[in-house]
């Protein structure tokens, strides 16, 4: 988060992919990860439909940041950011009628996803527009990264497809329960422990830190 | 499906129970592991949800069927709900303060934390998209929030004991939250497709 000299506009992009993933460090937004990604098909669109709101609410933010005084700067993080849910909900609507209804209530849910209302305050607005757009693509691919990750592990274990597609040899028998609600908190607690893993495995003193914890 | 023509007491317990918010729809999850470390912040904030979500279902559904319907502005439904839940926990606020000082001292921090709580918003619209009339929509907000209550609660209680277990280091932390989350919502799984519901 912090954005010392030396940060180049890149480093604000990639460090939504690993070091600071929405969903496996932030641990926001876990309530669209979880419910949208039974099938790849799903999660990668909710992936995008999350990016387009991240990205576009983040510029907006960074661009009026300094007109909006302190006191009312959440009703306004609020209204920009549900324009924008908005929009893509009718978009979906419109373009990708079956996608919009697997998704369901999730994508107006975007507007209280706590990453974009995270980003805004603690990101864009405090800094310019071209550090908040490498941001919130980032984060948003980032998520889209760990939800089109979940969802293809439970669409090839739970139903042995991977958007849409058999994979799975013919014999093999599909794990129902990685499609239903228990498989989806099953397969983020693994992912949690595989990040860990990589992180401890990257950085040693973070390893020491974690020991003494 | 939840519907008009369902009994209330169904409504009730599917809600409740059967498509329990947070284990079954995943549904303001960040607040269940964050505030679920100890028993007695998630009774807390089980109670706050409890109060808040049916004041808010209360709220947004005139607001949907008395001025957006009417004038045509369902498109505003996002920004409009939001708005007026975010400004109704405010109010509650100051009310529950100023009227029951006991009330707030237990509920006091948590109330502003549960404007960015999904599950408000997720009820309020689930009313809309079911087309519930008004006294359904506030059991099914009841039967939600009650859900949310005994999940939160029941997680907590799990926590504490897990804290004290031997896990693999790896695992320590949350990801041990969510496979025990997992075996939750495993025996919640159970009740599925009791009353057909």
């Amino acid at each position: 988060m912090s954005q010392g000299r030396g940060n180049s506009l890149l480093k604000e992009c990639t460090k939504g992919l690993v070091k600071e993933n929405p969903i496996l460090v932030i641990m926001l937004g876990l309530c669209a990860a979880l419910a949208c990604s039974t099938s790849a098909t799903d999660a990668v669109g909710m992936g995008i439909a999350f990016s387009f709101v991240m990205i576009f609410s983040n510029i907006v933010v960074a661009a009026i940041r300094k007109l909006v005084p302190n006191q009312v700067r959440i009703p306004v993080y609020i209204v920009v950011i549900s324009t924008f849910v908005t929009i893509v909900d009718y978009t979906l609507k419109a373009y990708f009628p079956s996608l919009s209804q697997s998704l369901g209530v999730f994508v107006p849910l975007i507007v209280v996803n706590c990453i974009v209302m995270g980003r805004a305050e603690a990101f864009s607005s405090k800094n310019a527009i071209a550090p908040s757009l490498m941001d919130g693509i980032g984060m948003g691919i980032g998520f889209t990264l760990i939800i089109g990750l979940i969802g293809a592990i439970r669409e090839m274990v739970g139903n042995g497809t991977l958007f849409g597609r058999q994979v799975m040899p013919a014999a093999y028998q599909p794990f129902l329960i990685f499609i239903l609600p228990p498989g989806a908190f099953l397969v983020i607690g693994f992912l949690l422990a595989l990040h860990r893993k990589v992180m401890l495995t990257l950085d040693k003193p973070r390893t020491q830190r974690l020991k003494a914890q | 499906m939840i519907s008009n023509d369902l009994n209330i007491f169904l409504i009730l317990f599917s809600a409740m129970v059967v498509n329990n918010i947070l284990l079954m729809r995943f549904i303001a999850l960040c607040s269940f592991f964050g505030i679920s470390n100890s028993l007695k912040t998630s009774m807390g904030m089980g109670m706050a949800v409890v109060f808040v979500m049916l004041m808010a279902t209360a709220v947004s559904w005139p607001v949907y069927h008395f001025i957006l319907v009417p004038l045509n502005l369902v498109y505003l439904r996002t920004a409009a709900f939001i708005l007026t839940i975010a400004t109704f926990v405010q109010l509650e606020e100051m009310f529950i303060r100023r009227m029951f000082p006991p009330l707030y001292r237990a509920l006091g921090i948590y109330l502003p934390l549960i404007v960015v709580n999904c599950a408000v918003l997720a009820a309020a619209f689930l009313c809309i998209d079911y087309k519930l009339d008004f006294g359904r929509s506030i059991v099914y907000t009841a039967g939600v929030s009650f859900g949310y209550f005994i999940a939160i609660v029941m997680f907590a209680a799990i926590r504490e004991v897990v804290d004290h277990a031997p896990v693999p280091a790896l695992f320590k932390g949350h990801p041990i939250a969510f496979i025990t989350a997992s075996l939750m919502s495993l025996a919640f799984l159970g009740f599925k497709g009791m009353f057909g519901l």
